[in-house]
C-alpha cells in the first residue's frame, strides 16, 4: 500500500472503500444477528458493531501479503482485509462452500489468500501467532508485516506477555493492535489494568506505544500506517490502543448487567460511521449521493451472499477422520 | 537407575547395506538436525539456551558455530511464546524445530499446542498446515524429582491432530526426526533424557525410519513384549535375561505412538499369545491402556493364551530419593519377573 498523503476522507477512492468497508463489516453483522435471533444460525457469535473503524483504518495500511491474526471478535477484520462475505456467511451457515468447511464456524475463519491468518477461540491465542509470522517474514526476507488485532482482556494473558517479549527481543516487524472496547465480557478494562493508558505498558516491553480513538478510520490508519513504517524498515514492533466500544453484548448470552443503558447510548452517538461520512462530506471526497450510492451497495452485495450462501449444500461429515492431519 | 541400553541398540541395526557410524543419541539428534538445515533454508531451531550454550541436555551442541544465531535461535523463558511463534512461522513457510527444555514444560505451552498446532489444520478447513516439529525430554532416572520427570505421551496422543513419537534407539533418534521435519503436520518427539549418552550404530547420511511403522528389535515364541522409550531398552536387556532362562521374547517398540502400527503389534500378540505391556508413564490411562484395548477388541484376543499383563510407572509424582525413583517405574527385573509368571503360569 502506497503511503497515503491526503486525509482519507477527501480522497474519492479511498473514502468510498472505507466507507464501503464499515458498511460491509456493519450489515454482515447484523444479518448475523437476525439469523442468529431467528434460529437459522447455530453456535455463538461475538458481534463488532461499533467497532468497524479499527479493521478498516489498520487494514488500509496493510497490503494483500501482510498477515493478521484475529480474535474471537473477528468478522471484521476478516471483512476489512478483503474476504468474501459470502464464503464466511456460508461458514457461519455450516456449509460446505464456508472458509473452514464447516468445521471452524465464526471463531475459527481464516482467509490464507488475504494474508489472514485465522480468527481465534483462546483470547490471546493469536499474538504469539503473529509474533512467528512476523519472526517467518524476517528470516525469508520479504518485508511482510503482522498485525495482531487483539481485545483489552487479552492483555491479561501470558500469551500476550510473551508474544510481545520475543517480537521486541527480536525487533520483529509486527503491531500488536488493541481494540480497547472497554470490557473482556464484563471486566471493564479501566478496572483490570492499573494504567491511564493501556499503551503506557508498551515502554516496559521497549517498544513504541500510542493510544488512538478507534472510533476515527483516520487516526487509526495514521498510527498503524506509522507501525507499519516502522515494522517494515526494521524498526520492530509497535502496540497500539484503539479505543472504541461494542454495542452488542459480549456474545448470545450477555444480560449486560455490568454497563449502564447511558454508557451504551454515550457510544452510540459516536456511531464511527456516521462520523465516517460526515467528514467524508465536509472533505469533499464524498457527496452524498456517493454515500447513498455505497450504502446501496453493501446492501445488495449483502443480501445476494447472504441468499447464496443459504443456497450452498450443508457441509459433509464425510471425510472428517481423513481432515485431521496434512498429507 | 542404571542406563541401559546396549541391547536396544544392536537391535534396531539398520539394513545391512547402508553405512552407519558409531554416535550417542544426542550427536544423532544433532545429526538430523544439521542434516534438514543444510537442506532446506526453511528449517531452523528455536528454544531456551539453545545457542552458545548448546541446549538444556546438549543437544543443539556446537550448532550455533556451524548455522549462526539467525537460524538457531535463542529465546527468552517463554514456552507458550516460543510455541505460537513456532506455530506462526510453520503457517508462514518455515519448519520450526522447537526445543523444550523438559516435558514438563509443555504444560506452559498447551494451549498453543492442543488448541492451536493440533487444530489449525482441521479447524481452517485444510487451508493451512502447521509443519512444526517440538523435541522435548521426558522420563525419570535423573534425580530431578516431580516436576523434571514426568512421561506425558498420552496427553499428546490424546489430541488429534498431533502426531508423537518416542526414539528408543540413537538411529530410530535420528531418522525419526527426519520424517518428522518432513512431515506437514505438528509432530512431537518425546526423546529420553537417560538415552542421551547411550550410543550406537547410526544410519549415515540423509535417512529416514518411517512414522507409523514399528520396529520389532528381537522375535521369540513364548510372549510379546511391547515397551515405549526408555522401556525399551530395559525389554530387550529382560529378554536376554528370560532367554537364558528358556523363554523366548517377541520385542515391539512401537516407535511412533500416533499414528500407531497396530497391524504389527497384533501380528506378534497372535504369533505368541502372551503379551506384557510395559511404559515409564504412570499406568491409569496411559498410553499402554490403548494398547490394550486394541488387542481386546481384535481378532488378536481369541488367540491369546493368557490375560493382558500391563507394567506401567506408580500412579504417583516421580520422588526425589533415587531407591525411590527407580521404585516408581518398571526395572528390568520388573519385565524379567512379570514375563516368567506369565508363562510359567498360563
Ligand atoms: C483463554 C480464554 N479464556 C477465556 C475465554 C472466554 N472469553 C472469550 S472472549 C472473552 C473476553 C475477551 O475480552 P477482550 O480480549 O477484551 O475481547 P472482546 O470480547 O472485548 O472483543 C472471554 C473471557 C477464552 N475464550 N479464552
Ligand atoms: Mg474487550
Amino acid at each position: 500500500m502506497t503511503i497515503i498523503n491526503t486525509p482519507i476522507a477527501a480522497n474519492p477512492e479511498l473514502a468510498a472503500s472505507s466507507l464501503e468497508t464499515m458498511w460491509k463489516i456493519r450489515r454482515f453483522e447484523e444479518a448475523v444477528e437476525d439469523l442468529y435471533g431467528r434460529g437459522l444460525m447455530h453456535g455463538t457469535m461475538h458481534l463488532s458493531i461499533g467497532q468497524e473503524a479499527v479493521p478498516t483504518g489498520a487494514c488500509l495500511a496493510l497490503n494483500r501479503d501482510d498477515y493478521i491474526t484475529s480474535t474471537h471478535r473477528g468478522h471484521g477484520h476478516c471483512i476489512a482485509k478483503g474476504a468474501d462475505m459470502e464464503r464466511m456467511m456460508a461458514e457461519l451457515l455450516a456449509k460446505e462452500t464456508g472458509y473452514c468447511r464447516g468445521r471452524g464456524g465464526s471463531m475459527h475463519i481464516a482467509d490464507t489468500e488475504t494474508g489472514n491468518l485465522g480468527a481465534n477461540g483462546i483470547v490471546a491465542g493469536g499474538v504469539p501467532i503473529a509474533t512467528g509470522a512476523a519472526l517467518s517474514a524476517k528470516m525469508r526476507g520479504t518485508k511482510q508485516v503482522a498485525v495482531s488485532f487483539h481485545g483489552d482482556g487479552a492483555m491479561g494473558e501470558g500469551a500476550w506477555h510473551e508474544g510481545v517479549v520475543l517480537a521486541a527481543m527480536w525487533q520483529l516487524p509486527v503491531v500488536f493492535l488493541c481494540e480497547n472496547n472497554l470490557y473482556g465480557m464484563s471486566m471493564s478494562s479501566e478496572k483490570a489494568f492499573n494504567l491511564e493508558k493501556l499503551s503506557d505498558r508498551a515502554r516496559g516491553y521497549g517498544i513504541p506505544g500510542v493510544t488512538v480513538d478507534g472510533n476515527d478510520v483516520q487516526a487509526v490508519y495514521d498510527a498503524t500506517q506509522e507501525a507499519v513504517d516502522r515494522a517494515r524498515n526494521g524498526g520492530g514492533p509497535t502496540f497500539i490502543e484503539a479505543k472504541t466500544y461494542r454495542w452488542r453484548g459480549h456474545s448470545k448470552s450477555d444480560k449486560n448487567l455490568y454497563r449502564t443503558r447511558d454508557e451504551i447510548d454515550e457510544w452510540r452517538g459516536k456511531d464511527p460511521i456516521p462520523l465516517f461520512e460526515a467528514q467524508a462530506l465536509a472533505a469533499g471526497g464524498l457527496t452524498q449521493a456517493d454515500i447513498d450510492a455505497v450504502r446501496d451497495k453493501v446492501r445488495t452485495e449483502l443480501r445476494s451472499a447472504v441468499q447464496r450462501a443459504n443456497a450452498a449444500p450443508d457441509a459433509t461429515a464425510d471425510d472428517l477422520l481423513s481432515a485431521v492431519y496434512a498429507r | 537407575m542404571t542406563i541401559e541400553t546396549t541391547a536396544a541398540q544392536s537391535a534396531a541395526a539398520p539394513a545391512a547395506s547402508a553405512e552407519t557410524a558409531v554416535m550417542t543419541y544426542s550427536e544423532a539428534i544433532r545429526d538430523a538436525m544439521r542434516i534438514a538445515m543444510a537442506k532446506d533454508p526453511a528449517v531452523f531451531i528455536m528454544g531456551e539456551d539453545v545457542g552458545t550454550y548448546g541446549g538444556a541436555f546438549g543437544v543443539t551442541g556446537e550448532l550455533i558455530n556451524e548455522i549462526g544465531p539467525e537460524r538457531i535461535r535463542d529465546t527468552t523463558i517463554s514456552e507458550l511464546g516460543i510455541m505460537g511463534a513456532g506455530v506462526g512461522a510453520a503457517m508462514t513457510g518455515m519448519r520450526p524445530i522447537v526445543e523444550i527444555q523438559f516435558s514438563d514444560f509443555t504444560a506452559q505451552a498447551m494451549d498453543q499446542i492442543a488448541n492451536q498446532a493440533a487444530k489449525i489444520h482441521f479447524m481452517l478447513g485444510g487451508a493451512v498446515n502447521v509443519p512444526m516439529v517440538i523435541r522435548a525430554p521426558g522420563g525419570s532416572g535423573t534425580g530431578a524429582a516431580a516436576q523434571h520427570s514426568q512421561s506425558l505421551e498420552a496427553w499428546f496422543v490424546h489430541i488429534p491432530g498431533l502426531k508423537v513419537v518416542m526414539p528408543a534407539t540413537a538411529d530410530d533418534a535420528k531418522g525419526l526426526l527426519l520424517s518428522a521435519i518432513d512431515d506437514p503436520n505438528p509432530v512431537m518427539v518425546i526423546e529420553h533424557k537417560l538415552l542421551y549418552k547411550t550410543s550406537g550404530d547410526v544410519r549415515v547420511g540423509d535417512i529416514r525410519t518411517p512414522l507409523g511403522v514399528a520396529a520389532v528389535p528381537r522375535e521369540g515364541k513364548d510372549l510379546t513384549i511391547i515397551a515405549t522409550g526408555i522401556e525399551v531398552s530395559r525389554a530387550l536387556e529382560a529378554a536376554e535375561i528370560l532367554a537364558a532362562d528358556g523363554i523366548e521374547a517377541t520385542v515391539v517398540d512401537p516407535r511412533t505412538l500416533k499414528p500407531l502400527d497396530s497391524g504389527t503389534i497384533l501380528r506378534t500378540v497372535k504369533e505368541t499369545g502372551r503379551v506384557l505391556l510395559v511404559q515409564e508413564a504412570v499406568r491409569t490411562l496411559g498410553f499402554m491402556s490403548e494398547v490394550s484395548a486394541i488387542i481386546a477388541e481384535s481378532d488378536a484376543f481369541g488367540y491369546l493364551r493368557a490375560p493382558i499383563k500391563r507394567l506401567a510407572g506408580l500412579d504417583i509424582p516421580i520422588p526425589y530419593a533415587p531407591k525411590l525413583e527407580r521404585a516408581s517405574v518398571p526395572q528390568v527385573e520388573d519385565i524379567v519377573k512379570a514375563a516368567t509368571d506369565l508363562v510359567r503360569e498360563w
